[in-house]
């Protein structure tokens, strides 16, 4: 009992701090029609900040500043934002299929940084005992991870409150507007090139949030933590889930982590020994086919965007409809 | 027609697409509270000029100044937010937005466009969004849009998106109106009452310019009537003169097979 207990804690962790990405994601995909194919160089730049932010000092590397959790969460968020500051800058004019492999090319390019600019990330060794807050808190894993699933939740609860707030008020409409018809929106007095760009940092710096607490939570951070395979869980967990919906980006999070959690749990045990090294090949494969049976059964995912945007906007315009014959 | 001071001045507006000229040296002004017509045979140009005065296709040369401030090569958002609303000749609606909402995109100037505003001052962002709301709810029943205000725009139908277009413009209150074609599929019910409300609008002061082949329509409310052909301005006056101007027929009569 205990030990299902302390799997689920283990398990929710991990899928809503990957859910917090899967909120960023959903902000430029969902609402903006960003095509970002390079979610997991954020996580990556965020992991790292956190470690260098909060991690101990080393001879060898720099950083190790030893600073609180918060800092850490705080200045992940601040490094994964310059950087899509920056990147943006350079390609949000480039839209559509053209940002997806700019993006997806800049996410490979992070990752090698990380494998070989060894004075900071500490190369293909990357970087160890980064402190998880609650070891200093109570004992034993149990409660230390309960405590951990309770800071994750308190996060993600900030992150979707926060969003809502965006997009169902006057910003989030003009995302929306962008995303179906730019040259009308741009007619209308919106200048898109800013709101894309606000849009892409926002749901990026939710991604860098995402790896800090990642790093925060496993203690390490090692650059095959942020393979393209990461972007393509998130992506998977947003189409799933159903995107341009927030619940639904959380809801993917959950049932796709789910799935890939529980489907590493039988190949480990039905599969032949021989055939473990593919393990990792086979739960790819898995999740491609839940997307594959989303697309064709239920494309707008399992809860799909709404026609409202705006909390104003929502109740009424029902009750002067006349009953359909 | 006053020379002095007028809300539209064109000056030698020019387009071209490749070695074609679809808008060539177009140069008239529109006075203030006026609407004027912009007619022509297909083709001859209108709706690119209607695009480059909106900045979508900037103009090759020439300069546009609206209510005396210049607005060529301003980017489309710029145009509108020194004053100058367009519909699109054919309609442009966000599709899986409700017609409210495709109303409520134009905002004069909402804090909550900012997109920190919506977290450090919650309470001025939803007093403004229920202002626009009613606004908006305003013009969707002046525009005969109310049936349909909670359905996606993606649903309705041609002529009830031409309505929504010229209601997203009203929400702008801006210093001119460009209309592309209002009452093309628009049933004539609906036709004379779209009349009606541009007459309204314009009573109340507002400026348009308007593109559009059904003559009953320009005859009865534009004045001055502008008509291009091959990209070229052929006549500008009232209509009675365009009638009885030669080069005017000869523009519509070639158009014939
Ligand atoms: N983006 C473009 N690229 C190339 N040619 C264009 C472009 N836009 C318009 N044209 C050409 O410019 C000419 C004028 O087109 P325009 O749409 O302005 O005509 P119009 O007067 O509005 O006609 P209609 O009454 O049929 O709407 C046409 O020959 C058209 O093919
Ligand atoms: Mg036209």
């Amino acid at each position: 009992m205990i030990g299902v207990l302390s799997y689920l804690i283990f398990f929710l962790i991990l899928a809503l701090t990957l859910g917090v990405a899967v909120l960023g994601l959903n902000l430029q995909w969902g609402f903006t029609g960003l095509f970002n194919a390079g979610v997991a160089g954020f996580l990556a730049v965020g992991g790292y900040a956190m470690a260098m932010l909060t991690g101990p000092s080393r001879a060898a590397v720099f950083g190790g500043f030893e600073l609180p959790f918060v800092v850490g969460l705080l200045g992940a968020m601040i490094a994964s934002g310059l950087a899509a500051i920056v990147i943006g800058l350079l390609t949000i004019r480039l839209r559509h299929e053209y940002l997806a492999v700019a993006t997806f090319g800049i996410a490979v390019t992070i990752q090698l940084v990380c494998v070989n600019w060894e004075p900071v990330t500490g190369g293909t060794l990357g970087l160890i005992g980064i402190p998880n807050p609650t070891k200093a808190m109570v004992e034993g894993s149990l409660a230390q991870n309960a405590i951990y699933l309770a800071i994750v939740l308190i996060v993600t609860a900030i992150a979707y409150t926060g969003l809502q707030r965006l997009v169902q008020g006057p910003w989030g409409r003009t995302l929306k507007a962008i995303r179906e018809d730019e040259t009308a929106a741009a007619s209308l007095g919106k200048n898109p090139v800013r709101i894309r760009l606000e849009a892409f940092v926002l749901g990026c710096m939710l991604m860098g949030l995402s790896g800090a607490l990642y790093v925060g939570f496993i203690g390490y951070v090692s650059p095959f933590d942020f393979l393209p395979i990461v972007t393509f869980q998130i992506w998977t967990m947003l189409i799933v889930g159903g995107s341009a919906n927030n619940r639904g980006a959380l809801l993917g999070a959950l049932i796709v982590w789910g799935v890939w959690t529980m489907s590493g749990f039988f190949i480990a045990r039905v599969v032949p020994p021989e055939w473990q090294a593919q393990s990792g090949a086979i739960q790819a494969v898995l999740i491609g086919l839940i997307l594959v049976i989303v697309l064709l059964f239920r494309p707008r995912g399992l809860i799909g965007e709404e026609i409202h945007v705006s909390r104003h906007a929502r109740s009424a315009p029902a009750d002067a409809r006349p009953e359909a014959p | 027609m006053s020379a002095a001071d007028p809300m539209l001045r064109l000056d030698g507006v020019t387009k071209r697409f490749g070695g074609f000229t679809a808008v060539d040296g177009v140069g008239f002004d529109l006075p203030r509270g006026a609407i004027g017509g912009l007619i022509g045979p297909n083709g001859a140009g209108k709706t690119t000029l209607f695009n480059a005065l909106a900045g979508l296709v900037p103009p090759d040369s020439g300069r546009v100044e609206l209510d005396g401030a210049p607005i060529h090569g301003l980017t489309p958002n710029r145009v509108f937010a020194a004053g100058l609303a367009r519909t699109f000749q054919i309609p442009r609606p966000f599709p899986e937005m409700s017609v409210l909402e495709n109303t409520m995109i134009v905002g004069a100037n909402q804090a909550g466009e900012r997109f920190w505003m919506n977290w450090v001052a919650p309470g001025r962002v939803s007093t403004e969004e229920r202002a626009l709301r009613a606004k908006a709810e305003e013009v969707i029943e002046f525009c005969g849009l109310t049936r349909v205000r909670g359905d996606a725009a993606g649903t309705l139908s041609g002529g009830q998106l031409k309505l929504l277009e010229l209601a997203r413009v009203m929400m702008a209150d801006p210093k001119i109106i460009l209309l592309d074609e209002p009452a093309a599929g628009v049933n004539p019910t609906l036709m004379a009452s779209l009349v009606d409300k541009i007459k309204a609008l314009n009573a109340r002061g507002q400026t348009f310019l308007i593109i559009e082949h059904n003559m009953d329509v320009v005859m009865s409310i534009c004045d001055p009537i502008f008509v291009m052909a091959q990209g070229r301005l052929i006549y500008q006056g009232d209509a009675a003169g365009a009638r009885a101007e030669p080069a005017v027929l000869d523009a519509y009569l070639g158009d014939l097979p």
